[in-house]
């Protein structure tokens, strides 16, 4: 037998040592195993991301958030619109430097199709706490079927580097126990003051995002 | 010096004569100017190397939440310059050091191009000093990946592609020395094994490299304004690039186990058909394995991303799993034919622990296998991806295969590259005894404690996690800042370890003792070199294929590999019972 730094004489095309049979006999059926979890758990399991994609231009998808909220908007949250759409309707939210807009109102156990896309370069959506992570392209709108199946304040991150103020770039997604009805009112849970953003860039003031149009 | 460079008498019939010494170690004729080109190279890498690391310690102390040193604007630039330089100078500096060795060295033949290999040298340093100067100048705050739409200034793309073109070059001159080689009829049969796996990589850095010009030509024409570029077809081009230069990466450092494990301890290959036939596996199907970044992208249907990510990568992890059984089998098996042959481990715990190139090989082995694939296979899957995507749960599991993986095995290498090519004894040489068990073992600690942090959501690439300016508040659980002290102390012994093997090599290669024409191990010099590994006369190669009947020549590697597989189906259906916890989505 010889080291790998030598070059092997002859013809080396030869039938392995059984138990080295064997172990790439393992692995090999592992790693088919390993392939056949994916489309299996597509039929049966909860959590998939195929979802109902689609290109869409940054306007148009803002312009559609915009009527969005106009239609569905309950109160203001830290200068954010909150939107309660109701179940089973078409929901949206945009991720723009830097800022994840609306925050959404969602009833547990109902189904909603959200459609995320971003208006000027990537996102990394993450709904925090539960560790749900989507990324989120300019120029595609990624439709997704959501059932929330927990209750609760839910946050939004920015897992995706989107410039200066990336770290700034928080969003909110309340679901309530019970149908949403009547004005929101502004929860406890939100902390940010009015001080001024940080000088590398705070957030983006929600509005303008909503009203200035076309990418950055 | 028992070296002595010397003009062969006269021209052999089959080659034009070419400058050179005789190896005292290894009987090799060593061409001058495959030696000198190695050198550049490796220095090149040292010095990329550090600024990575200096960069690496500014990243680690702002993401530990408790220190929080710089401000935004720099923690976003440094993070830009880790990346890049670790991830492409340094780590592609030194497989063009491996090339230049695997090649000539090896193959006993001439450069066949020194003038061409200094063009690349060149355009590789003049590319990647170019990069360097406009990240530092804050012009490409970017990151690694340079998503566009983020823009950098057009000479960020260019210097890429600079170093690319000289990469490519340097991996043409490889090329060139197999033909010449064969030629020449410097060696006999096939190449050795260490060189087909470097050819691998060869092919691997061909394929990815055209990818980088795939996707950095039109980026650099679009930061001029002249073409649009749509960002989902840029991300699937760039990690076309981005991944397969992880296999560069991979090919390169198994190629490197087995070149230590003949080095360090005599160790063997069981057999070539099925070592070489795994690395076939990495040049067939890791291009596809881009797609294990998309996973949770909107461009791409599921059947892209299953048949991409699943089918054709998992051939290529099956290539890794029959590496990680062959190159262990062949330590054992070389270590048995030492007559170290007691009971299931003695070739282990009679192992040459003081050689950090031994140390180093199977850190590297050990943290690569068990850390860095097991969490790269789990969270490269389509569904299991939604809860790792852009988490520390990423970079803790590169950490583990880059770095505790890839670059300590080319620190390893190079306490033999010391003085077999540089002809010096290793400066410090308590100093680099110690060297791998501080950088693996911190970098485990590292790599493992980012990856549990990453589970709970905690995002990777991101200034402060304490979210001071957010419209929001957003609260971690207090595990949370467990992890990230347990990480921060990881990556700080790591450091020290980063920063002991660059004491080492630069005290060595430019102020170092010349080897000594009889080295003793008190000199600094490898034992492997010292008292190179010979055969026992007490046993016979029969003896030890028979002595542990249906187990084999190697029983303890099956024990270890038997360990190996129940972590890794723990481990991967673990998440998919986490994943099933969350909301219903598809």
């Amino acid at each position: 037998m010889h080291s790998g730094l030598e070059s092997p004489k002859g013809v080396w095309w030869k039938p392995a040592h059984r138990t080295e049979k064997i172990w790439v006999a393992i692995a090999f059926v592992w790693c088919l195993i390993l392939f056949a979890m994916m489309p299996i758990m597509h039929a049966r399991g909860g959590q998939n991301v195929s979802g109902i994609r689609h290109k869409v231009a940054p306007v148009a998808f803002q312009q559609r958030l915009g009527e969005f909220i106009a239609d569905y908007k309950v109160g203001e949250e830290q200068g954010y619109p909150v939107v309660a759409p109701p179940p089973g309707s078409d929901v949206y939210l945009l991720g723009t430097m830097w800022a994840w807009l609306p925050v959404l109102k969602l009833e547990k156990g109902k189904e909603y199709t959200l459609h995320i896309s971003a208006l000027d370069v990537n996102h990394g959506f993450s709904l925090l706490p539960l560790n749900v992570n989507l990324q989120i392209v300019p120029g595609y709108d990624y439709g997704l079927r959501v059932t929330p199946t927990q209750a609760g304040d839910f946050r939004v991150v920015c897992n995706e580097f989107c410039g200066i103020g990336h770290h700034n770039m928080v969003g909110r997604i309340i679901v309530t126990d019970g149908p949403n009805t009547g004005p929101h009112t502004p929860g406890v849970a939100a902390t940010a003051s009015a001080a001024p953003a940080h000088d590398h860039g705070g957030p983006a003031a929600p509005q303008t995002a909503l009203h200035a149009g076309g990418a950055r | 010096m028992s070296t002595v460079l010397t003009q062969p008498p006269a021209p052999t019939p089959s080659g034009p004569s070419w400058l050179h010494r005789v190896c005292p170690t290894t009987g090799l004729k060593v061409s001058a100017d495959a030696e000198k080109l190695i050198k550049a190279h490796a220095v090149m890498a040292t010095v990329m190397l550090l600024i990575g690391g200096i960069a690496a310690i500014g990243v680690l102390l702002t993401r530990w939440q408790a220190v929080h040193l710089l401000p935004a604007e720099w923690f976003y630039r440094i993070l830009t310059v880790h990346g890049l330089t670790m991830l492409v100078f340094f780590i592609i500096f030194f497989e063009m050091a491996v090339l230049h060795f695997a090649g000539p060295v090896l193959l006993n033949c001439r450069q066949p191009a020194p003038k061409l290999g200094w063009l690349a040298f060149g355009l590789m340093t003049v590319g990647s000093l170019l990069t360097e100067v406009i990240m530092w100048m804050g012009k490409a705050d970017v990151l690694l990946s340079s998503y566009v739409p983020l823009r950098a200034h057009p000479l960020y793309y260019l210097g890429i592609i600079l170093f690319a073109v000289g990469a490519l070059l340097a991996t043409g001159l490889f090329f060139a020395a197999l033909v010449v080689a064969k030629r020449e009829q410097t060696y006999r049969g096939s190449v050795p094994l260490v060189t087909y796996g470097a050819l691998t990589a060869a092919i691997i850095a061909v394929i990815t490299l055209l990818h980088g010009a795939a996707v950095y030509v039109p980026t650099f024409l679009w930061s001029l304004g002249l073409m649009p570029i749509d960002p989902q077809i840029y991300r699937m081009v760039w990690w076309a690039l981005g991944h397969s230069s992880q296999q560069i990466n991979v090919s390169a450092m198994v190629s490197i186990w087995y070149l230590l494990a003949a080095l360090t301890v005599g160790g063997v290959v069981l057999n070539e058909k099925i070592s070489r036939t795994a690395f076939v596996l990495y040049v067939l199907f890791i291009s596809m394995a881009s797609a294990h970044h998309l996973l949770v992208d909107p461009g791409f249907s599921s059947a892209w991303k299953v048949v991409n990510t699943s089918y054709f990568m998992y051939m290529a992890v099956l290539a890794s799993m029959i590496h990680g059984f062959t190159v262990p089998a062949g330590i054992e098996l070389g270590q048995r034919l030492r007559g170290y042959t007691k009971g299931m481990f003695e070739w282990l715990t009679k192992a040459p622990w003081g050689d950090p190139g031994f140390s180093s090989m199977i850190f590297s082995i050990v943290v690569f296998g068990f850390v860095g694939g097991i969490t790269g296979v789990t969270f490269g899957t389509e569904q299991i991806n939604i809860i790792a995507h852009n988490t520390f749960r990423i970079p803790g599991h590169f950490h583990s295969t880059v770095v505790s993986g890839t670059a300590m095995a080319f620190m390893g290498a190079t306490y033999y590259l010391i003085p077999l090519i540089f002809r010096k004894q290793v400066s410090f040489w308590k100093l680099a005894q110690i060297q791998p068990y501080l950088f693996a073992g911190g970098m485990l600690v590292f790599s493992m404690s980012m990856t549990f942090a990453g589970s709970f959501g905690v995002p990777r690439r991101h200034w402060d996690i304490s979210f001071t300016n957010a419209p929001f508040d957003v609260q971690f659980s207090p595990t949370v800042d467990l992890m990230l002290g347990i990480m921060a102390l990881g990556g700080l012994v790591a450091a020290l370890g980063g920063g002991l093997y660059i004491l080492v090599t630069v005290a060595s290669v430019f102020f170092g003792k010349p080897m000594p024409e009889r080295p003793t191990a008190a000199d600094g010099v490898p034992q492997g070199i010292v008292s190179p590994p010979v055969r026992s006369t007490r046993v016979s190669e029969a003896d030890v294929m028979e002595r542990h009947g249906k187990l084999g020549p190697a029983p303890g590697t099956i024990v270890l590999v038997g360990v190996f597989f129940v972590a890794f189906v723990t481990y991967y259906f673990l998440n998919w019972k986490i994943l099933a916890a969350l909301w219903k989505m598809g």
